[in-house]
């Protein structure tokens, strides 16, 4: 049973980088109707930022920080000169697209910051504590926690109650018509994606120091299970890719704990597959067709 | 500049890929006016108003909105300008709830007092989107839709008001109702219309002036009643 606690709580820790990497991929697939491949390696790039600044001011947060504005400002270049001069009548072109921004991104954080794991730390203890005997979080997964929950609260009030919000569902609903409301849809596009990118960056700067360490492919397998959490909630749902990547963290979290965990990246993909057998929208999937 | 007209379009030239589907067309609407443009499917009508609004760049002529030249403009600062399009279709946001559609056409404007003012003045225009604030839009009857894509469009107080097919799918008492209201507002506000419409009898009953169009071109235009009773237009062209 201690166990069980304990597998639980590691697995909603784990999940909530999930779910803020699918959250990532989920505003950006509302806003733009492309999954974004190029997520992680983007993720990974302001990780380095933060790396450099960190090692330049001597201080943890002073590299939080900087990859967080990092990331936004990747995030709003990536559509502003690379996406929006694809050419989207066929959605596999910005799928190639994204896969080659990969490349690139992994090649060039190779060529500077050389191809070696590079510790990262974590600015809290990884210890858990212990509460009545039994191991529970840490103060990591706290902070994690509470870091990621606090985006989650962010957006969901930017998007439901503010004019931009308004301003960015609009847009992502029907284009012509928020053109016609006075709307600036190309602005918003690239504010959403700027804050997705965001996003992403702060699920890497929390997921890094809990895993190998600092390496141009360290988000790769991040990346396939926050894919897969945004594709259990629906990739059209924000509270479903956060479900989804809580669940996610849940089934990796026992599948290690309970089956070893050379088995969780192969759970992954069962979740991925069934999932897309069972319900392909996603759990959380609108039923409502789209009419405008 | 005051030429006595609010909205002016001189030898304008659009269409889709090669084919143009206006042909040289001209038109001089004047401020507090009600121009209803009617004419068969195909005629241009749709095309006229959406060369009008940006949402198609004109291939050829001019398209001038109290004395301003309105070319490169883009779509989005039209609104500014006083420019209101309720496109065909109507073009409500099923994903967003009546509200937010409402709120959406007053966004950009700066006084954010005055909006809220005609949220307000719009809710006590169309009762029933009082009573359903909180739906989506895609929950909405065609009327309704009809009613929340005009009050949309009068949040954001317009000079002038584009209004593609308002009558397509709707009772006749409904369409009588908007019809109506339109006149209210150009009396009250001073708005403008522009209407397109292929029900001719209530386009032409509302309007002040009347526009015929068919295949690109403008046959005919004068008063509204003058062209309703002239039989030769009516059976050449408007079908009753």
């Amino acid at each position: 049973m201690d166990r069980f606690v304990f597998l639980t709580l590691d697995g909603l820790s784990r999940g909530a980088v999930y779910a803020a990497f699918a959250l990532a991929l989920v505003l950006i697939w509302r806003a733009a109707r492309i999954v974004n491949f190029a997520q992680g390696a983007m993720a990974v790039a302001t990780a380095y930022v933060a790396h450099s600044v960190a090692a330049a001011t001597g201080s943890y947060w002073w590299g939080f920080l900087a990859a967080l504005v990092a990331g936004l400002l990747l995030g709003a270049l990536v559509d502003v000169a690379v996406m929006r001069l694809v050419d989207s009548t066929s959605p596999l072109n910005p799928v190639i697209v994204a896969l080659g921004l990969v490349l690139l991104i992994q090649a060039v954080l190779g060529m500077v910051y050389g191809n070696e794991y590079r510790p990262a730390e974590a600015p809290f203890s990884r210890a858990a504590l212990t509460l009545g005997g039994v191991g529970v979080l840490s103060p990591y997964d706290l902070f994690v926690l509470a870091a990621v929950g606090a985006v989650v609260v962010a957006l969901a009030w930017m998007f439901a109650r503010t004019g931009t919000g308004l301003r960015m569902r609009a847009a992502a609903f029907a284009p012509a018509v928020a053109r016609l409301l006075g709307v600036d849809v190309g602005g918003m596009l690239t504010l959403g994606w700027a804050l997705a990118s965001g996003v992403g960056a702060l699920a890497g700067l929390l997921v890094i120091p809990t895993e190998l360490g600092l390496h141009p492919h360290a988000m790769d397998l991040v990346f396939v299970s926050a894919f897969t959490a945004a594709v259990v909630g629906g990739l059209d749902s924000p509270p479903g890719a956060v479900v989804g990547g809580l669940a996610v963290g849940l089934v990796l979290s026992y599948v290690s704990g309970y089956a070893g965990s050379d088995l969780a990246p192969l759970a992954v993909l069962v979740l991925l597959l069934a999932v897309l057998l069972i319900r392909p929208g996603g759990l959380f999937a609108q039923v409502t067709a789209r009419r405008v | 500049m005051s030429t006595g007209e609010l909205l002016g379009v001189r030898g304008l030239v659009a269409g889709y890929g090669a084919v143009p589907v206006l042909h040289t067309v001209d038109l001089s609407v004047p401020p507090r006016t009600i121009a209803a443009v009617v004419g068969a499917n195909g005629a241009g009508k749709t095309t006229l108003l959406r060369a009008v609004s940006g949402l198609l760049p004109p291939t050829a002529g001019r398209i001038v909105l109290d004395g301003t030249d309105l070319r490169g403009t883009r779509v989005e600062q039209l609104v500014r300008r006083g420019v209101a399009h309720v496109p065909e279709g109507r073009g409500v946001v099923g994903e967003l709830t009546v509200d937010e559609n409402l709120r959406l056409g007053g966004l950009w404007r700066r006084d954010r007092a005055d909006a809220a003012r005609a949220l307000d003045e719009v809710y006590q225009l169309f009762a029933p989107l009082a009573r359903r604030r909180r739906h989506l839009g895609h929950q909405l009857s065609g009327g309704e839709r009809q009613m929340l894509a005009l009050g949309r469009a009068l949040v954001g107080r317009p000079r002038l008001l584009l209004l593609d097919e308002p009558s397509l799918g709707l009772a006749p008492r409904v369409v009588a109702q908007i019809m109506a209201l339109l006149r209210q507002l150009r009396d009250d506000t001073g708005l403008t219309v522009l209407l397109v419409e292929q029900n001719v009898r209530s386009a032409l009953s509302v309007a002040d002036q009347g526009v015929v169009m068919a295949l690109g071109r403008i046959v005919a235009s004068g008063p509204a009643a003058g062209l309703r009773d002239d039989d030769h237009l009516r059976h050449a062209y408007l079908g009753f």
